[in-house]
């Protein structure tokens, strides 16, 4: 197969089959008693140094909870998957806890604006960066899960992404095209968050599944956080209700609200106001500063930073909106 | 006082283009209410579908994030990115709507860097998302934007999603799926496509009371302009109505005037 073009971005993470292999044969096939605090799991399972991949979409089912967490532990030097990377990517530049970053979407948070804490972390240089497109990471990701060194794909070709990518372009053994290659991405740890878990890490959440199934086959370890905990003969009962199979997971975090200031699908719509109050104090460093320290390093635990924000009578708020009951109201 | 807006006006332009039995991949925003309001209008069974992966909802409401549960609120499938752009590869998706901070003649757009150099950018800026994807993989892709010559330049700083590439068969020969590419450009005054052989940006109507030569003072680089240049038709009140309505009730997208 010949190589016509390869992009001039850096690999950050080794794409070898049998390596992913022969870590994955070590890992454990027992049903095991996986559940711990979160700040347990962080400690454990993800390192400075680690490659970390983030399910959800951004501010959508995302493990923000764990995000605060890593932020609290001063992790560093993190490789990060810049998939879809909104809100949860713009609480980890407040503790640069990441180095190099595969790029998809960052900095922004969709229409809500681009936050300036992330931009100015990833504009100062300090941040290694290799460009890619949000279907294009979910595909590695599904490399690895197939365990294949590489996927062909037919978008990126033409462009600077491709040219700032790690991908290559090849001419096609079968048809003689013009054909993408992207490598397969196996993230030390990913971060999931999930309506439903069982302690063994059997997992089950509704709506979109975005890209984490693929991730979750993808990751050396996966951490889950979850808003309940459920029984395994729950699991049992309705075995095509689940989407993570209890193996590939390290850890049970039972988290409530864990995906706030998110929108977590029928349980609670995204937190607005705090989020553009969030955007609006990166506006200036010493009202960030406080503004960080009141929402993160002073906060022992999620519910802490929940209750800092309105508590319980705002989580029933977001729940209205969710459901949006305001729909209801007889004309 | 003007009966309408330029943001009404292009949703409703941009929603004429969206026929019936059509798939749209859209993101928020103008397109969301382009795509609503042709489901409401004339196209009742327009595909509409989100990147993350909800196909075919039936919108309550416009949603603030592509992955939000808005964005597969009653929906034929809440699936997942690789079910969306897995469709759009196979040639199921026939429009998207994408957008980004520079344009240039062949329609290539920038939403990486503002800069000249890539490790050294004046302004970082999300970079692809799915709009590299969209913008490779679906039949058609257009474009709505406000004409101003900061947005239309010479040379885009960054190529994020291609255009027409360099021009004539360059597209072609990029090894993108073949006959995919730049539609149409959608903007506050006019509508303009890409002329056939060279895929440069030719001017087709001009909004009402606007000429060629403001488009042309409104764009850094020179636009062709087509034979018979038509004048762009205004929102119908029926447009008008529906949008107000039931589409962006709360005016989050077409504002208050």
């Amino acid at each position: 197969m010949k190589t016509l073009l390869e992009g001039q971005g850096q690999l950050f993470s080794n794409p070898d089959p049998d390596d992913a292999r022969a870590y994955f044969r070590t890992k454990s096939r027992r049903l095991e008693n996986k559940e711990m605090d979160l700040s347990a799991a962080i400690e454990k399972h993800l390192h400075d140094g680690d490659y970390l991949g983030i399910g959800g979409f951004g501010a959508n089912r995302s493990p923000l909870a764990a995000c605060h967490e890593i932020v609290r532990q001063r992790r560093q030097n993190l490789g990060l998957a810049g998939h879809t990377a909104t809100h949860d990517m713009q609480i980890l530049s407040v503790g640069e806890v990441y180095d190099r970053v595969d790029v998809a979407y960052i900095v922004g948070l969709e229409a809500r604006g681009l936050s300036k804490c992330s931009r100015k972390y990833i504009e100062s240089g300090k941040v290694k960066l290799t460009e890619w497109t949000n279907q294009l990471l979910a595909t590695r990701f599904q490399a690895a899960a197939l365990n294949v060194p590489f996927m062909p794909a037919r978008g990126m070709m033409g462009t600077d992404t491709f040219r700032y990518s790690a991908a290559k372009i090849v001419e096609c053994p079968y048809t003689g095209k013009k054909t993408l290659l992207v490598p397969a991405l196996y993230p030390d740890v990913s971060i999931i968050h999930v309506h439903e878990a069982d302690i063994y890490g059997n997992c089950r959440f509704t709506g979109i599944t975005v890209a984490d199934l693929e991730l979750a086959a993808a990751s050396k370890r996966v951490i889950i956080t979850t808003e309940k905990l459920i029984s395994n003969s729950e699991i049992r009962s309705n075995p095509h209700l689940t989407r993570i199979p209890y193996f590939l997971v390290d850890a049970v975090c039972h988290v409530p609200f864990g995906g706030y200031p998110g929108t977590m699908p029928g349980e609670y719509f995204s937190d607005e106001e705090h989020l553009k109050e969030w955007l609006t104090a990166e506006n200036n460093p010493d009202t960030f500063k406080d503004f960080v320290n009141k929402n993160i390093y002073e906060c022992k635990t999620h519910q802490d930073y929940i209750n800092r924000n309105g508590g319980i009578e705002k989580m029933k708020h977001l729940r209205k909106q969710e459901l949006m009951l305001h729909r209801e109201v007889t004309p | 006082m003007n009966k309408y807006n330029s943001m009404e006006l292009m949703i409703a332009v941009a929603s004429r283009e969206l026929e019936d039995g059509a798939s749209v991949a859209v993101g928020t925003g103008a397109p969301c209410a382009a795509a609503m309001l042709a489901q409401k209008l004339h196209a009742p069974s327009l595909l509409i579908l989100f990147e993350a992966g909800g196909i075919d909802p039936n919108l309550p409401e416009m949603p603030i994030s592509v992955g939000d549960s808005r964005s597969f609120y009653q929906a034929s499938m809440a699936g997942s990115m690789n079910d969306i752009m897995s469709a759009c590869a196979r040639g199921f998706v026939d429009y998207t709507f994408l957008g980004g901070a520079q344009i240039d003649m062949y329609g290539n757009l920038n939403s990486t860097i503002i800069g000249d150099n890539y490790s050294t950018p004046k302004v970082r800026l999300p970079g692809s998302g799915g709009a590299n994807d969209f913008g490779s993989l679906c039949w058609r892709m257009m474009v709505m934007t406000n004409q101003d010559v900061r947005r239309f330049v010479q040379k885009v700083d960054f190529i994020t999603t291609p255009g027409w590439l360099e021009g004539g068969d360059s597209r072609k020969n990029s090894g993108l799926p073949l006959d995919t590419g730049p539609y149409k450009i959608v903007t506050d005054m006019g509508v303009l496509d890409f002329e056939p052989d060279s895929k440069r940006m030719r001017v087709i109507s001009v909004n009402p009371g606007l000429s060629f030569t403001d488009i042309q003072n409104n764009c850094g680089f020179e636009l062709l302009c087509a034979k018979n240049i038509g004048e762009t038709k205004p929102p119908t009140d029926r447009e008008l109505e529906i949008l107000r309505n039931e589409v962006d009730p709360y005016r989050y997208v077409i504002g208050r005037n």
